[in-house]
């Protein structure tokens, strides 16, 4: 075995930056497709709510003090995943605003549980920048399960969420309930967005989601090209950035998303080599 | 009017819409025969997208019904025999990472339905569309790769991969060049010809339709007009030289037969 991974904490932030490494871009084409991009960073901030909220109720209640702060850090941000939705229909016409409203409540409400429960600690601080060393038995085996789910929805309903991808109004006519897939696609990416802070932090979380499908639709063709490449940037972005991280004594999640922008910028340059090529009309 | 029902493929019986108080269709009454090529056309706001939008079951009018092929439009459900082509403008992200072939399978999902993927007969079907439309040597490269003509045309092999009855197309050629268009048009009456397909062809267009399509209606919130293309033209002869080379709104005023 590598070196790297002779110490059990290790191999927990190992195997859950690999699957978090594949979960993030995956959703990530289509949230960027449907542009959304946004709503990874309004979604992790809504999370850190639920985990400064579990922070202040273990001061309280020992079963708080014990649990995993993932988990209501999960539920803030399905519910605030379900919140975005109902506010984009408010505002038809200005669908953006939902992400500033929910991402400053999101902030708000994190700012007055931290402050109540007596202001930061290291726990804290993992959450927001992501660490390697805070990983947990008990994260790995919450990631897999979000990994399950969240790969048989994909697997299963790829079509329907390609088709409301590219445009609703042609699912609609297929004869596709709309709303309850991206009710569920938005709690998917809620789950795997708590699923990813231990590694890249609340911060950078969204970049995971955005950055390596920001980098395969510069050179991909097709959209299930898109999906593998992205997948293939996330995962060279987070192990290279996990092995420097703990090599170079960096934070895991600054290294990662580093990693991540320059895979972008070689992407970026690719594609200006070798030029886009209009195809000849008609 | 009930005993031919069975040669109708649209009926629309005294539709009315409006957004808040502002009126869109009132009264829209109109059959639209099977096997026939109907141009559409009406000025910008006349409510030609939005009467095909209740047509289609996207928008639902407040007053009146519509039939598609003798059903009403609430209990119809083939929804596979009819193809719709929207304005392209607004309906898509040119940006978006999908080749022509990604595209015109979706004109399959509905009758594959949930749980199900696309078999290799499936997939023959996208080959056969793209080559309807002169398109497969463009499948594997990005919709947003392609000139707008040929992007009309790769949604035009996704509304026809399923095998529709009904073509419906919405200002198809709006910032398509006027070649494009007129190969684009030509495309649309061999499908006609070849297929026995009901067409509806929404424009603002009068000059280039008239040459393809075999039936007219002319609508400003009603109906103004709706006949043959002969009568069309001789019944608006002695304004024909006025309304080929301008706008259509002058062919309201003087054809208010309704």
């Amino acid at each position: 075995m590598l070196p790297f991974l002779k110490y059990e904490f290790l191999q927990n932030a190992f195997l859950t930056g690999i699957m978090v490494g594949l979960l993030a871009p995956v959703l990530g084409v289509f949230i960027v497709v449907r542009r959304q991009a946004l709503i990874a960073d309004a979604l992790s901030h809504i999370t850190l709510a639920g985990i400064a909220a579990n922070l202040l109720l273990g001061k309280w209640s020992s079963f708080f003090a014990t649990a995993n702060p993932i988990y209501l850090g999960m539920a803030f941000s399905v519910g605030g995943a379900i919140f975005i939705e109902q506010l984009r229909k408010v505002y038809k016409h200005y669908e953006e605003l939902a992400i500033p409203i929910i991402m400053s409540a999101g902030i708000g409400l994190s700012v007055i549980f931290i402050s109540m429960a007596d202001g930061f600690n290291t726990d804290l601080f993992n959450y927001l920048f992501g660490s390697i060393i805070a990983v947990k038995q008990s994260d790995v085996w919450t990631v897999f399960a979000i990994l399950i789910v969240v790969l048989l929805f994909v697997f299963f309903m790829y079509k329907e969420l390609f088709v409301l991808s590219f445009d609703e109004e042609q699912g609609r006519l297929s004869g596709i309930r709309s709303n309850w897939i991206l009710v569920a696609f938005m709690a998917m990416t809620a789950l795997v967005i708590a699923a990813s802070m231990k590694i890249v932090g609340i911060l950078l979380v969204s970049a995971l989601m955005t950055l390596p499908v920001a980098a395969s639709i510069r050179i991909a063709k097709g959209f299930k090209q898109a999906i593998w490449l992205s997948v293939l940037f996330g995962e060279v972005a987070v192990i290279s950035g996990m092995f420097l991280s703990y090599y170079l004594d960096l934070a895991s999640g600054g290294t990662i998303v580093l990693c991540l922008v320059v895979i972008l910028f070689l992407c970026i340059s690719y594609k200006k080599f070798t030029g886009s090529r209009k195809v000849g009309h008609l | 009017m009930k005993n031919n029902l069975n040669s109708i493929a649209i009926r629309v019986d005294d539709l009315s819409f409006h957004y808040g108080d502002k009126n869109v269709l009132q009264h829209v009454t109109m059959d639209i025969k099977k096997g026939s090529f109907l141009g559409l056309v009406g000025p910008n706001g006349s409510g030609k997208s939005t009467l095909i939008k209740c047509i289609l079951g996207l928008q639902k009018p407040q007053q009146g019904n519509v039939y598609l092929f003798g059903e009403k439009i609430n209990k119809f459900n083939d929804w596979e025999k009819i193809g719709y082509v929207s304005q392209k403008a607004n309906s898509f992200n040119t940006a978006f990472p999908a080749t022509a072939f990604e595209v015109v399978s979706m004109g399959l999902f509905g009758r594959v339905g949930l749980f199900r993927f696309l078999k290799a007969a499936d997939k023959r079907k996208v080959w056969e569309a793209l080559k309807s439309v002169n398109m497969e040597q463009y499948a594997h490269q990005n919709i947003g790769e392609l000139s707008g003509g040929q992007q009309q045309r790769v949604f035009i092999a996704r509304a026809l991969v399923s095998d529709p009855m009904l073509l419906i197309l919405d200002e198809p050629t709006v910032g398509v060049d006027t070649e494009s268009s007129e190969s684009f048009y030509k495309l649309l009456k061999e499908l006609h010809y070849n297929n026995n397909m009901t067409l509806v062809l929404v424009t603002h267009d009068v000059g280039v339709m008239t040459d393809y399509v075999t039936d007219v209606a002319c609508l400003n919130k009603q109906i103004h007009f709706h006949g043959n293309t002969r009568e069309f033209e001789t019944s608006s002869s002695e304004n024909i030289s006025a309304f080929y080379g301008h706008h259509v709104h002058v062919l309201h005023h003087d054809h208010d037969h309704a």
